[in-house]
């Protein structure tokens, strides 16, 4: 019967068809074993604590790109904000209540003439205070090896089609340094507020791989 | 790795995992308190050898180097960690299990 197997391949799906996703039910990896013994010896002998870790967690989830889109926003409206961003990004972010640590900080301004994208060829640093954690593709092999050396395909792969004549500059993070793009302001959002502004700012707007887009 | 030929862009996301959240925020607060660096992480990481970027996922890299810091820091012998891992693996076969 043709239907068996059509039935039979959506076994171990969910009811959207999607595969399970892995979590805490999954069978145990070494690598998972190692974490837990790892993080519960460092609690043991002292080194951290159970209270501590929660709470980088917790400070962890609660950095999204809407921490960037905020600061990108306000560079938007004021000028004066903007020049001091350009001037020194860590600083100026932590005047609007960002916590930045004691990585240097740089922005990267968009203009009608010259793109900017940043990658980290090393390993996968990035403003994940300003942005949260790096997406997984950020953190790929082909991601890291090919945006040095062809920045125009990789950004077509992304949706991305730049004019021929914008420059493209290719920004290497390291692990002291990290950049943050300020995209161009659409113009179709020119007068907006700075609240409504920060919702067409997008994270990939923020890394160079995308452009600002209106809120759907 | 920059440079070097590589095929598409895999542009597929995921949430993290708990497990992984967690090795995260052991290498955070490990370099505050002075135990290993960024550079420290990534030497580990780069003396992996490229194989390890096919066979192991992001933070399964990471945990290896930053438990490989934490020996040569002093913070873990390798004979505690090896125990402490046996003892967690008799806990259960899932991670909610055993963590």
């Amino acid at each position: 019967m043709p239907h068996d197997h059509h039935d039979h391949s959506h076994e171990g799906l969910s009811p959207s068809g999607h595969p399970y996703r892995a979590d805490n039910d999954t069978g145990l990896s070494y690598w998972q074993v190692m974490e837990i013994a790892l993080r519960e010896l460092l609690i043991e002998k002292g080194h951290l604590t159970a209270a501590q870790i929660h709470a980088q967690i917790n400070a962890m989830d609660s950095r999204s790109p809407a921490n960037g889109a905020r600061v990108v926003a306000r560079a938007w409206v004021d000028l004066e904000f903007k020049a001091a961003l350009l001037d020194n990004a860590g600083e100026a972010s932590r005047t609007m209540g960002f916590d930045i640590g004691p990585m240097h900080l740089i922005a990267l301004e968009n203009t009608n003439e010259v793109h900017n994208v940043v990658v980290c060829t090393l390993c996968s640093c990035y403003p994940r205070n300003l942005l949260g954690l790096p997406p997984d593709w950020y953190k790929s092999r082909a991601y890291r090896s090919r945006t040095v050396i062809e920045p125009r395909k990789v950004l077509l792969e992304f949706g991305l089609s730049l004019p021929e004549q914008m420059q493209v500059r290719v920004h290497d993070s390291t692990a002291d340094m990290r950049y943050i793009v300020i995209p161009a302001q659409p113009e179709d959002s020119f007068g907006l507020s700075e609240e409504a502004l920060a919702t067409w700012v997008t994270r990939d707007s923020m890394i160079g791989v995308g452009l600002p887009l209106a809120p759907q | 790795m920059g440079g070097d030929p590589a095929g598409p862009i895999n542009p597929d996301e995921h949430d993290f995992a708990l497990w992984e959240k967690r090795v995260d925020a052991l290498m955070v607060l490990t370099s505050a308190a002075g135990l290993m660096t960024t550079d420290s992480l990534r030497r580990v990481l780069e003396d992996m050898g490229p194989d390890a970027y096919e066979t192991m996922t992001y933070y399964e890299r990471w945990i290896a180097s930053v438990a490989q810091n934490m020996v040569e820091a002093g913070a873990v012998t390798t004979e505690e960690l090896g125990a402490k891992m046996a003892e967690v693996r008799a806990r259960g076969i899932t991670y909610g299990a055993a963590s």
